[in-house]
């Protein structure tokens, strides 16, 4: 088995005129969690479908698990589990039969799949579910029914193309919390994400996109480190441009973002020293984090 | 070109059979009213125009004419329900609900997906085609053994149905542009091929139309089936419905890749 599990090599897509993948070159190692980092637009999706020979790229060379992708993808897919950005579940059939019928689209037999469902159902929390229809689940039981389709075939790599999208706060860190379980199986992921949160709990390594353009790539702390490296002052309220010219000698970087002034400083305290005779400002120290990161490479603010 | 659409064919020969047993799985839940539903419409027809219009227009072609009307009743029924899974069924499959997106994320291609479409829309039409051929058969219209012929034509009937079908939804931005393919296609055919009226009694100009639609190949094979006579250019017919199951399968497998995987 190659080190090497996803190989993306000068890669361009546009439609019509659009261009959405700007000659995209990574390599997504096995065993690890790589993120695809970006807004609505940036190209993560497409980078996706084009890993599952879904999108046929215009030019460049996509290797997935030693395949050639799109020529190969089909035999790349037997090994490969898929959990897309919306919802793809048979609503009429119970739990089971989804398995059981997706598990039929990887030739398994009745008798193969029944064996992978309880524990495929115990991952997913769904034990007691089993029998249900899936219209009848929560959003997040679906997520997770997906997650466990996904698994069906043992796959070795799991494509997650904005998994937690649309999730309350808890079923987000359940699906966190069972991914940091596939990691420590030896999966390898891919995922995308537009939450910084997400990327920074989950992934080993990230690629930042912009407009189909990778702006920087590396293990989410040294991205911080390399690029932040200090801790932040949010600053709330009064006039930010005014206060921006204060405290501009004391910070390594001032930036404004709506009605928000983000001080990137060395040392906080002289920052808060400057800022005492100030009336109504509210104040929040906090240690940098990849929001900052994409902040700093593009000028403004991911979409939440 | 070549290596792409090659990816998009079936994969091997059994693939297709996963999607089948998926919608057949669908269909039992609603079997019921799925049956019911789809022979409404042909039973109405053939008692309705059977004994309405037979009294006025007495025997056809040597025949009582609500035998004759079965028989073609038996093939329009094929044809009509093939379509009608094919482009409805299918479509909502491959678009709202998402059905294909999910199988495409396995080691199925597109042309598997396409495949068992077509068999289970074939499958719908064995159903229908048959029940109408068994009510005839209970009421004297033709002999219990002649379904046996019929059934191979009727499968046959709704594969070269379900194939045009996909050809349409591969390129039917939404539901509304079925409507054109139903009026301007497959009604007409009911007419101009010999299913409700003898083939002879059109115009010429209409009889050589006629010839290349794949209802009259089909009705000119479960008539004289049904009625007991000696069937005409058995390899013909058979053929030509096999052209119309043929190539419209793979014209749709790559015109859905170029709709599904741009």
């Amino acid at each position: 088995m190659s080190i090497v599990a996803i190989d993306l090599n000068g890669v361009k897509k546009s439609y019509n005129d659009k261009i959405v993948v700007n000659g995209l070159s990574l390599a997504v190692a096995t065993g690890e969690c790589f993120g695809l980092l970006g807004p609505n637009g940036a190209g993560k999706s497409t980078i996706a479908r084009m890993v599952l020979g879904m999108v046929r790229p215009d030019a460049g060379k996509i290797t997935v698990l030693g395949e050639t992708v799109p020529a190969r993808a089909r035999l790349a897919r037997v090994r490969v589990g898929v959990v897309p950005q919306f919802d793809n579940l048979e609503l009429e059939f119970t739990v089971r039969e989804n398995l059981l019928v997706f598990g039929r689209y990887f030739s398994m037999s009745a008798r193969e799949v029944e064996s992978v469902v309880p524990s495929l159902l115990e991952f997913a929390r769904l034990e007691s579910k089993a029998n249900a229809r899936v219209a009848e689940l929560s959003g997040g039981m679906k997520r997770r029914l997906t997650l466990a389709r996904a698994l069906i075939n043992d796959p070795h790599l799991l494509i997650m193309d904005e998994p937690t999208t649309g999730l309350d706060p808890h079923g987000r860190h359940l699906i966190w919390e069972r991914l940091r379980v596939l990691l420590a199986r030896g999966k390898t992921i891919l995922l995308t994400t537009h939450f910084m949160e997400e990327a920074e709990r989950l992934c080993d390594r990230l690629c930042v996109l912009e407009k189909g353009r990778k702006i920087a790539e590396g293990k989410p702390h040294t991205l911080i480190d390399e690029q932040i490296g200090c801790d932040v002052i949010e600053i709330y309220g009064g006039n930010p441009q005014e206060l921006s010219a204060l405290i501009k000698p004391y910070a390594r970087r001032v930036e404004v973002s709506g009605e928000t002034l983000f001080c990137y400083a060395p040392d906080p305290e002289e920052v808060r020293v400057r800022l005492r005779g100030h009336a109504g400002l509210r104040l929040l120290q906090r240690p940098p984090n990849l929001e900052d990161v994409f902040l700093r490479l593009t000028g403004r603010e991911m979409e939440k | 070109m070549g290596e792409g659409y090659m990816a998009a064919m079936p994969a091997n020969v059994y693939n297709w059979i996963a999607v089948w047993r998926r919608n057949f799985l669908a269909w039992k839940k609603v079997a019921l009213a799925s049956v019911l539903g789809n022979l409404a419409d042909p039973m109405t027809n053939l008692f309705g125009l059977g004994f309405g219009l037979g009294i006025i227009v007495g025997r056809v072609d040597g025949a009582s004419y609500i035998a004759f009307l079965a028989a073609g009743m038996v093939a329009t029924s094929a044809m009509t329900s093939a379509t009608f899974e094919a482009m409805y069924a299918a479509f909502a499959r491959m678009d709202a609900k998402r059905t294909w997106e999910a199988i495409l994320c396995t080691q199925l291609t597109l042309g598997d997906i396409v495949l068992g479409e077509l068999a289970w829309a074939a499958t719908k039409s064995i159903l229908a085609g048959t029940a109408i051929a068994m009510v005839a058969a209970t009421l004297g219209y033709a002999t219990w053994p002649s379904i046996l012929y019929a059934l191979p034509v009727i499968a046959l009937t709704g594969l070269a149905f379900a194939s045009l079908g996909m050809v349409v939804i591969s390129l039917a931005p939404s539901y509304d542009y079925f409507v054109f393919y139903q009026t301007l296609v497959i009604t007409p055919m009911v007419f101009l091929c010999g299913a409700v009226v003898p083939v002879t009694q059109l115009p010429s100009a209409f009889q050589v139309v006629a010839g290349v639609l794949p209802l009259s190949h089909s009705v000119d094979l479960i008539r004289p089936a049904m009625l007991g006579r000696p069937v005409d250019n058995i390899a013909l017919h058979l053929t030509a419905l096999c052209i119309y199951a043929v190539l419209p399968f793979f014209l749709s497998t790559a015109l859905f890749r170029r709709r599904l995987m741009r």
